[in-house]
């Protein structure tokens, strides 16, 4: 017998509300400079999130008090439009976004050589135009790709992605409809070739057995997204060597 | 302007390097041991036009959280439930640091972060709190003063809150002729669970629980976790801009159950 709410989420089959399977993930399509007049920028589709970021800097800080003499500063704006949501979002920033906007800074510093550019600002411009449940994760990942894009020092790319539970399963990259019915979301962002993880957040109940198989999984989800950001960068790139190669 | 702030990055890396020098001999400066807490005091029904409220010491940290309980329209989506709201505020008599206005991010995480506790453990059974379905609930609202800030804002604030939710006494109100009436007599909240948080704070490789303001200015990154009664986790919330490793975060798990129960018997004994 499967109640009405766990039928939903997840049939007989093991198959999820979007016919995808437990370790699944959304398709996901990036795609590097799409803003002409930034330094670095990217696009991403993850599932139904559209997200663009923008980078500008290393540049001047303004005001310049908040300029430090050893290291850049790193801004970050997690912002969504008005129509990214079912019902209307106020355009102004919401306690939501503020906490989005400071964890997803976080989670992409450890990744950047700020010491490189001391007295320097990089400001980071995270857009969501539609959004679908892990939005934020989405978001670093385009934005960490928009940072190599500007052409930003960096020891690592940063890869995120949401592992969560369905009643008694594991399942990778949570959906809206998931994280909205489902019993946890806990979305992660680890630094693929260091083995470090810079975003973990919470909110649902795990065993602790459940918590390290959750926290495992969302990082196997990090290294395949990690695969795709590698992906974009190169096509931008090596987009015509890597044509030649095919070719040969 | 330049040359004030070169002297504060010199000082703060000369007590960061005394900080790791202490830490190398398993000691902090102030002479705990990595995971014990600071001392520990409640105060439960302090304000008396509160529905319950609760003081906190933890060290020098000292926070207070009241409850006032309202009726109201229930949430969008959340029809059948009663509201719960929660705010978390650094008054400037926190710390000479502190400038009144709106609350900054760091204001904003904290009173999210407890909310998050709070709200997945479902301490509060918000299914008991409606009056007319769909229409009037129970709106619960935490709102909590930080008074002095030591460090480690996270556990006092959720401490203070559990034990003021715990201590409360609810008005019960009814509905008639379409009207609602304080009937003037309380009831107990309906309480479910305990939700307990622990944050810890790593410094280069040492992680230390209950962590003060100077171990938070020398912290490569900081971690809370959540616990209910049953020891199941929560709600995680990773702070600051270093990173943990895999075996890192699945040992402070472990941690967090077992401290967290024994602070969870510290509180319960209040009561």
């Amino acid at each position: 017998m499967y109640n009405l709410k766990e039928l939903a989420l997840m049939d007989e089959n093991g198959k999820r509300s979007d016919g995808r399977g437990m370790d699944e993930l959304r398709s996901i399509k990036i795609t590097v400079g799409v803003v002409k007049n930034a330094d670095g920028s990217a696009y991403i589709e993850f599932g139904k999130n559209k997200i663009i970021v923008a980078v500008y800097g290393p540049r001047e800080v303004h005001p310049k008090h908040m300029a430090l003499p050893d290291r850049c500063v790193l801004r970050c704006r997690y912002h969504m439009s008005p129509f990214s949501t079912d019902t209307r979002k106020n355009p102004a920033p919401s306690r939501r976004e503020v906490e989005i906007s400071k964890v997803m800074r976080e989670s992409l510093e450890p990744s950047l050589i700020l010491s490189d550019y001391p007295r320097a600002v990089i400001d980071v411009f995270v857009e969501v135009l539609q959004a679908d449940g892990g939005s934020r994760c989405a978001g670093i990942n385009a934005a960490s790709v928009a940072l190599a894009d500007a052409g930003i020092n960096m020891r690592d790319l940063v890869s995120a992605c949401a592992a969560g539970r369905l009643s008694d399963n594991i399942v990778l990259d949570i959906n809206d409809l998931e994280d909205k019915e489902g019993d946890a979301d806990m979305p992660v962002a680890y630094l693929p070739n260091l083995e470090q993880v810079t975003l973990l957040q919470l909110d649902g109940k795990l065993t602790t057995a459940q918590f390290s198989e959750c926290l495992e999984k969302a990082i196997s989800g990090c290294k395949s997204v990690y695969e795709i950001q590698k992906e974009a960068l190169m096509k931008k790139y090596f987009g015509n060597e890597m044509e030649l190669k095919e070719e040969a | 302007m330049s040359s004030s702030k070169r002297s504060t990055v010199i000082v703060e890396q000369l007590r960061k390097q005394q900080m790791l020098e202490a830490l190398s001999r398993e000691k902090r400066l102030d002479g705990r041991d990595f995971e014990s807490y600071r001392n520990f005091e409640i105060e439960v029904g302090i304000i008396d036009k509160a529905s319950g409220s609760a003081k906190v010491k933890l060290g020098n940290t000292e926070v207070i959280a009241g409850v006032k309980v309202e009726t109201g329209e229930p949430f969008e989506g959340l029809e059948n439930k009663g509201a719960l709201i929660m705010s978390a505020e650094v008054l400037p008599t926190a710390s000479p640091h502190v400038e009144p206005g709106p609350p900054d991010e760091d204001a904003i995480e904290l009173s999210r972060v407890v909310d998050r506790g709070i709200r997945e453990s479902e301490m509060l059974d918000l299914d008991k709190l409606v009056l007319i379905p769909g229409k009037i609930v129970y709106t619960v609202f935490v709102d909590c003063s930080i008074i002095n800030s030591d460090g480690n804002l996270l556990d006092a604030t959720s401490y203070a809150v559990v034990a003021a939710l715990l201590t409360s006494k609810f008005p019960i109100y009814e509905i008639k002729d379409e009207q609602v009436v304080d009937t003037g007599k309380t009831m107990p909240p309906p309480i479910t669970t305990m939700p307990i948080s622990i944050t810890a704070v790593r410094i280069g490789e040492s992680v230390l629980l209950d962590p003060t303001t100077e171990e938070e200015a020398c912290m490569d990154a900081r971690i809370t976790m959540t616990t209910q009664s049953d020891g199941n986790i929560v709600a995680v919330q990773k702070g600051f801009t270093g990173p943990f490793f895999f075996n890192q975060i699945v040992q402070f798990s472990e941690i967090a159950r077992i401290k967290g129960e024994e602070m969870r018997s510290k509180i319960k004994e209040l009561n």
